[in-house]
């Protein structure tokens, strides 16, 4: 739904055109009438997203403390970022959380999509309980997955060790903690990967499969030169979703790992709460917003370009 | 029967083995998480930290959940989710539903997009400048300061579902109303609206989940007084007591609701209907 809406509107917007019509689209007179039912839900995103944005812009030029008189600062707090090592860090840490939690999701979605897309008994019974992870409280699965981390107590490593895997200090390991905390991200959001990717397959049409049999191709040969190259729209979807979804994670980290050990699991996001709400630093936790916000945004554009030309490959 | 195809029935029979054992393995985890959270919820304590661990319960008991009342003003924390989530879905239902009739009516794609990127950019940016102007209104310890910023969350997904449900509507009812004379809010409100129930259902449902589901907003708005329940779960649960089974009590209780809910509007969200529109973090 969200890159089918993005794909309905030409991205040359005709700079002539009074802002208000380029905002509607609405040159049209009869359909500018139907942007009225629009205002109310507009004037509430004014107040809770638009102003929030603005008043951040320049809450970020200031060295601001709560509680303290602010000081304009031009760009200081921007060019502290370039030399923060902690936020450095922060930031390449987000790109391996990322690169990790986009992953394991896509290939596990995928994989279950292909097993959903068959018939069998229970079906639909077992979709549900399939999407149960993603739509349960972040909270509440984070505080069980931290019993479930336990070294000594916890069930994992009783189940790893009945394999014979020594036990594992999970979350509680620098070097373990990301990939135990993408493992919690990955049983939270495969089943949204599944759904995409569910939806790109529900809408493949039949002839070429039979044809793939009747000539006698494996399964692997069918998803690799039928399904895949069909889907790809739609796994392109799944990754603009996930990575934006995965670079701000938070509920998970923040229960789980606290960042920690140390910081080992400090990623933009966890970085950005400390420095805005533990250690009052509004005007620099706002340039943190700044650059956070560009990334996003300049993340959803490449991934957006990336899917549009997918589309039109052969 | 000849050989080949006894053979050939074999290999038929294996290859549903094998299918059914990928269901069970895909299923299993989602499902297992919730059994574990369920069985510790349900053991004593010293069941609990008794290793190996015990998967089922010898003697159940319900202590955990008394405890859970008993240790904390969980039914406060109830009541404030309640009027947090309710009042930020109902509000958005108010402004979202019309929305979502303007522009999927006028192909306002460019207001779509200004509601798609509140989608996209994390909730802790909307936190501090909201911070600092609820500090400067007064409004902080009242239950204000949370239905307004959990409108970040509710607002957007009701515009998209509703975006999405508006764009399939068939339009023949409403121009024949147009026609004879109907105004555009009269086409709204006695014939599209009635026929979006379905659409508004959804929509309502989905934004309540996410709402509910909120923590960041909480943790950095709410006092002592006025936490929504995933706030109190983490800050009176986990600092006052670290034994597992009331906590695990009170993450079942907290997101028990939803899971019932997700079963409910399961089919819409396997439709695709909400693929957008999901997940409101």
């Amino acid at each position: 739904m969200v890159g089918a809406a993005l794909a309905n509107h030409s991205p040359g917007a005709r700079r002539s055109r009074p802002l208000w019509h380029r905002l509607t689209g609405g040159r049209d007179a009869i359909r500018r009438p139907y942007v009225i039912f629009a205002l109310p839900a507009m004037a509430v995103v004014a107040v809770v997203m638009v102003f929030p944005w603005l008043f951040t812009l320049f809450m970020s030029v200031h060295e601001w403390k709560i509680g303290q008189a602010r000081s304009f600062v031009g760009l200081e707090n921007y060019a502290r970022l370039l030399t923060d090592d902690r936020f450095l860090s922060a930031l390449l840490r987000t790109i391996y959380y990322t690169a990790l939690a986009v992953v394991a999701p896509l290939v596990l979605g995928t994989a279950s999509a292909l097993v959903f897309h068959r018939k069998f008994p229970l079906r639909g019974l077992l979709r549900g309980v399939f999407i149960l992870p993603m739509m349960a409280t972040p909270v509440a699965v984070a505080l069980v997955w931290t019993m479930m981390f336990h070294p000594q107590l916890g069930v994992l490593n009783y189940l790893l060790s009945l394999v014979g895997i020594p036990a594992l200090l999970w979350v509680y390991n620098p070097s373990t903690v990301i990939p135990s905390l993408v493992l919690v991200e990955t049983w939270q959001w495969t089943p949204l990967v599944m759904l995409i990717v569910l939806g790109g397959l529900a809408a493949l049409p039949t002839e070429p499969y039979e044809a793939a049999q009747l000539d006698g191709a494996s399964a692997w040969q069918t998803f690799r030169h039928l399904t895949y190259p069909m889907v790809l729209p739609f796994l392109m979807v799944a990754v603009i979703i996930r990575t934006i979804d995965a670079v701000k994670a938070f509920d998970i980290i923040f229960v789980i790992s606290q960042g920690g050990p140390g910081t080992a699991s400090e990623t933009i996001n966890i970085f950005l709460y400390l420095q805005a709400f533990a250690f009052y630093n509004i005007g620099y936790a706002s340039a943190v917003v700044v650059v956070f916000f560009v990334l996003i945004i300049a993340l959803a554009l490449v991934l957006l370009y990336v899917r549009q030309r997918s589309k039109w490959s052969p | 029967m000849t050989r080949a195809a006894g053979r050939y029935r074999l290999r038929r029979i294996l290859n549903r083995i094998a299918f059914a054992l990928a269901v069970l393995v895909i299923v299993s985890p989602a499902i297992l998480v919730f059994l574990w959270m369920l069985s510790l919820s349900l053991k004593t304590e010293i069941e609990n930290i008794a290793y190996p661990p015990v998967f089922i319960p010898e003697t159940p008991t319900l202590a955990n959940f008394i405890q859970v009342f008993e240790a904390s003003p969980f039914g406060l924390y109830l009541v404030n989710s309640l009027i947090v989530t309710g009042s930020a879905t109902l509000l958005a239902i108010a402004v979202g539903v019309p929305a979502g009739y303007g522009i999927a009516k006028a192909k306002a794609y460019r207001l779509a997009v200004l509601v798609l990127i509140a989608r996209i950019t994390p909730n802790l940016s909307y936190l501090i400048p909201l911070f600092i102007g609820f500090q400067m209104l007064g409004l902080t310890g009242t239950l204000w300061p949370m239905v307004i910023t959990h409108l970040v969350i509710t607002v957007p997904i009701v515009v998209w579902v509703m975006i999405g449900f508006f764009e399939t509507l068939h339009p023949d009812l409403e121009e024949a109303a147009l026609i004879d004379g109907a105004t555009l809010w009269q086409a709204f409100r006695y014939i599209a609206l009635p026929l979006s129930r379905p659409g508004i259902v959804v929509a309502a449902i989905l934004a309540f989940i996410f709402s509910w589901n909120n923590f960041i907003f909480g943790v950095v708005l709410a006092g002592r007084e006025t936490r929504t329940l995933p706030v109190a779960v983490y800050n009176v649960l986990t600092f006052e007591q670290i034994s597992w089974g009331p906590l695990a009590a009170a993450a079942l209780l907290v997101t028990l609701p939803v899971l019932i809910l997700t079963v409910f509007i399961q089919r819409e969200i396997v439709g695709g209907l909400a693929a957008g529109g999901v997940k409101g973090g």
